[in-house]
């Protein structure tokens, strides 16, 4: 119909930059693997050969949270350690998500203790959580693909260039 | 004599009453002391040439959740020469007892794991600070009036 109809026939295709943009950060996901426990080892299952994440372009597990935009917490996360993960999850630049993988990490699991934070929504934004004790690498990858949906529903004006963190030198 | 009608012996011929138990059980030997004399039977065990007690392998306690005499120490003590084990149990009456890193530098953080734990504390200990909890951190879990699953807001979460 229209233009639309023109441009097609022509050889092009009309989109918007955010379906574009989208697209784009979908299929490469670089996850900061935030290996805890022993659901780290079924992280590394899913990147090897026989299961093989980068069929979905999440094969770059970057040891920089620099670099990576998915955060897989796969382990017990106890309270002293809180406070690591969450320094680490503030150092990844914008847009980010965060997989909560296993029992322990979504809930406590088995550890109804003093130690264990009961589920790590209470500090971090979790967008999927991956069921399982720990999860077989298949339900890892049925995360990401999770993951990668919603990033594919993501617009770019949704992520404004937020100021830099502000420090009041006359403060410290 | 056996090795440890040996300890038993000695023990009793050096420290007169000190010794209020004596328990084998499968081939495992428990020794009941005087709270007041841990320290002194330590360095004795450890220093006596026949003895020889040069490791420490374990410090811990057990809440006996009584009103009177409620923590119970546990010595695991190991004389390589020998290959024996020995266990010495003792009842403390106040919270505080006397440490033994001064005869042997591994209890160092075993018992800074009791006073982190129980809230024991070790006379002379070199450096006695909570080991697993944070150091802001009030309670002792392991006590029997700590709930399992914690004091809620105890342990400060960072911000959403």
């Amino acid at each position: 119909m229209g233009i639309e109809a023109g441009l097609t026939s022509d050889g092009f295709l009309t989109t918007t930059i955010d379906t574009v943009i989208a697209w784009a950060r979908k299929n490469s996901v670089w996850p900061m693997p935030m290996g805890i426990s022993c659901c780290a080892i079924e992280m590394m299952s899913a990147v090897d050969p026989k299961y093989d994440m980068s069929r979905f372009g999440s094969e770059v597990m970057r040891f920089s949270p620099r670099q990576s935009d998915l955060m897989i917490v796969a382990g017990t996360v106890t309270y002293k350690m809180a406070k690591v993960v969450r320094k680490i999850y503030d150092q990844m630049p914008d847009p980010k998500w965060v997989i909560a993988m296993g029992a322990c990490t979504s809930t406590g699991g088995m550890y109804r203790s003093y130690s264990v934070v009961q589920g790590i929504d209470q500090f971090l934004p979790v967008d999927v959580y991956a069921a399982g004790c720990p999860p077989r690498p298949e339900n890892l990858i049925n995360a990401l693909m999770e993951i990668q949906n919603i990033i594919s529903k993501t617009r770019a004006r949704d992520y404004p260039d937020k100021p830099l963190v502000q420090f009041d030198l006359n403060k410290n | 004599m056996e090795f440890k009608e040996l300890i038993v012996e000695k023990i009793r011929s050096a420290f007169n009453g000190a010794l209020s138990g004596v328990n084998e059980y499968r081939g495992d030997l428990s020794l009941t002391v005087d709270s007041g004399k841990i320290a002194a039977i330590c360095k004795f065990l450890k220093e006596d040439s026949e003895l020889n007690f040069n490791m420490c392998e374990d410090v811990t306690a057990i809440d006996q959740a009584t009103h009177t005499n409620r923590f119970t120490l546990v010595y695991h003590i190991y004389s390589l020469e020998n290959k024996f084990r020995l266990r010495l149990k003792t009842n403390i009456e106040a919270e505080m007892t006397d440490t033994v890193t001064g005869i042997w530098q591994s209890a160092n953080w075993y018992e800074r794991e009791v006073f982190d734990m129980y809230g024991i504390k070790f006379h002379n200990h070199p450096d006695l600070r909570r080991i697993y909890m944070p150091e802001e951190f009030e309670y002792h879990p392991l006590r029997k009036e700590f709930p399992v699953l914690g004091i809620p807001g105890s342990i400060p979460l960072p911000k959403k």
